[in-house]
């Protein structure tokens, strides 16, 4: 049984990279050829370290990714780059920027980049980036880079998802009191003050330090209540190059399987199982949000869109109504 | 999946850094719905080629004002064709002469866009002229 999926993926394995493109074409268009794909690598996937890097519009992000590649390749190891910028909401265009700072990697066996554009999507990402990132995954890259749209601060799906989440925060953005703040600086596994090489850096890179152990010696006490992540702060200038190796240093101390031992192995069990929760919640709403735009569903959202907008029917009920529609209790 | 948007790899081959031409034209592709991939200035035709690879474009779109394009995009073409990327359609645009028109659409180049070409044009040209994929 050779469907076109399953020589699709087999060709991505060994080194194809068109085969590798395409298919990740096949996954972000959520096709039944992308879907066989990955049904057949998923159980080969897993051994990449998985990392995040958000943060604000020209911050820093793709600089940082394309200096982290380099340092990658130093070390003999394999990176993916998965690149996602925002789509336009009017139009569905969108512009794909970021390869503008990797294209140094072009060539190298080593590197693959992609654009993704988020399609409407929310939170940073693109509904097929957790799929494309199995597929790199399976393909057998050490580390896969999830690169964010431009993020703020509430922005914190990235963290779900990726095994090592690094914050990017230039200098200059605000005062202490936007580090006390809730948001994407707790789910900071590494928070990287980039353009380390402009006045201001040291300043900024000090202020989230002292912020972010702000109530640290309260954590141990603490028991089952949640507490915010305690990332390590780190000084990064791409251009000059220096503190890359820093940061790589202590993205590999949180790879899978990095220190060995048993608290580790418990933190990526635990990781992964939010992760998988995360995805299936993500994927029942497509699969509900796909069902309701077609068939009677599509007009029964329509009827109740209308009574809803006249002040007619209240939206929760119309949205219970909906919904089981879609369960098979008609009520009827 | 027709509802598919487009996707547009916009690159500027060889030596001069004009690229006022390529942004705009990536600016008003992406306002017509296309997803646009813009790689900046001073590539490679390798660069190009490898970057085609990598995002599986639709159309590759080459924006060329030094006047190599006889040289360059022959070479692009060329290594796509080694790539087995023959659906995927080529264009150019910027300064290029009428006389050297033929000589690159004998090389692959589907289309040239001079000078005064309205951003619609082109993208009704893409519209009906890129391959429809992944389906």
């Amino acid at each position: 049984m050779t469907s076109p999926a399953v020589t699709l993926a087999g060709a991505a394995r060994t080194g194809d990279r068109r085969a590798l493109g395409r298919l990740l074409t096949e996954i972000e268009a959520r096709t039944s050829t992308g879907r066989a794909a990955l049904a057949d690598m998923y159980p080969s996937a897993g051994s990449a370290h998985l990392v995040g890097v958000t943060g604000p519009p020209g911050s820093g992000k793709s600089t940082l990714v394309a200096a982290l590649a380099s340092r990658v390749r130093k070390q003999g190891r394999t990176v993916a780059v998965l690149a996602i910028d925002p789509s336009s909401p009017i139009t569905g265009g969108a512009i794909l920027g970021d390869r503008v700072r990797m294209q140094a990697h072009a060539g190298d066996a080593g590197v693959f980049i992609r654009s993704m554009a988020a399609r409407g999507h929310a939170g940073g990402l693109a509904l097929a980036t957790l799929d494309a990132a199995t597929v790199l995954d399976a393909c057998g890259f050490d580390m896969v880079v999830i690169e964010t749209v431009g993020t703020g601060q509430g922005e914190v799906a990235i963290a779900s998802l990726a095994a090592t989440t690094v914050v990017v925060q230039p200098p200059g953005l605000g005062d202490e009191v936007q580090a006390l703040k809730a948001g994407l600086l707790e789910v900071a596994d590494i928070v990287v003050v980039t353009k380390a090489d402009v006045p201001g850096a040291d300043q900024a890179a000090g202020a989230l330090r002292a912020m972010l152990t702000v109530g640290a010696q309260h954590d141990r006490m603490a028991g089952d209540r949640p507490r915010p992540t305690r990332p390590e702060v780190l000084l990064v200038s791409a251009v000059e190059g220096t503190g890359v190796a820093e940061l790589l240093a202590a993205i590999d101390r949180r790879a899978p399987g990095a220190a060995g031992d048993r608290r580790d192995a418990a933190r990526f069990r635990d990781q992964a199982l939010v992760r998988a929760e995360t995805q299936l919640l993500g994927l029942v709403e497509e699969r509900v949000r796909t069902r309701m735009q077609s068939g009677e569903a599509r007009s029964r959202l329509n009827v109740e869109a209308q009574a809803v907008a006249a002040h007619e029917a209240d939206p929760h009920a119309a949205a219970d109504r909906l919904l089981d529609l879609l369960m098979g209790k008609n009520g009827e | 999946m027709p509802d598919r948007p487009i996707k547009v790899l916009i690159a500027k081959p060889g030596l001069d850094g004009h690229d006022r031409g390529a942004k705009v034209l990536a600016r008003g592709l992406r306002d017509e719905g296309f997803e646009v991939i813009y790689t900046g200035i001073r590539q490679t035709p390798e660069m190009i080629v490898s970057a085609a690879v990598e995002e599986d474009v639709d159309v590759v779109g080459l924006s060329i004002l030094s006047g190599a394009h006889l040289t360059l995009l022959p070479r692009i073409t060329g290594l796509m064709r080694d790539q087995g990327m023959t659906d995927v359609l080529v264009t150019a645009g910027g300064i290029i002469p009428d006389e050297d028109v033929p000589v690159l659409r004998e090389a692959g180049v589907a289309a040239v866009f001079g000078p005064g070409t309205s951003i619609g044009q082109v993208a009704d040209y893409l519209r009906a002229n890129a391959r429809p994929r992944g389906t």
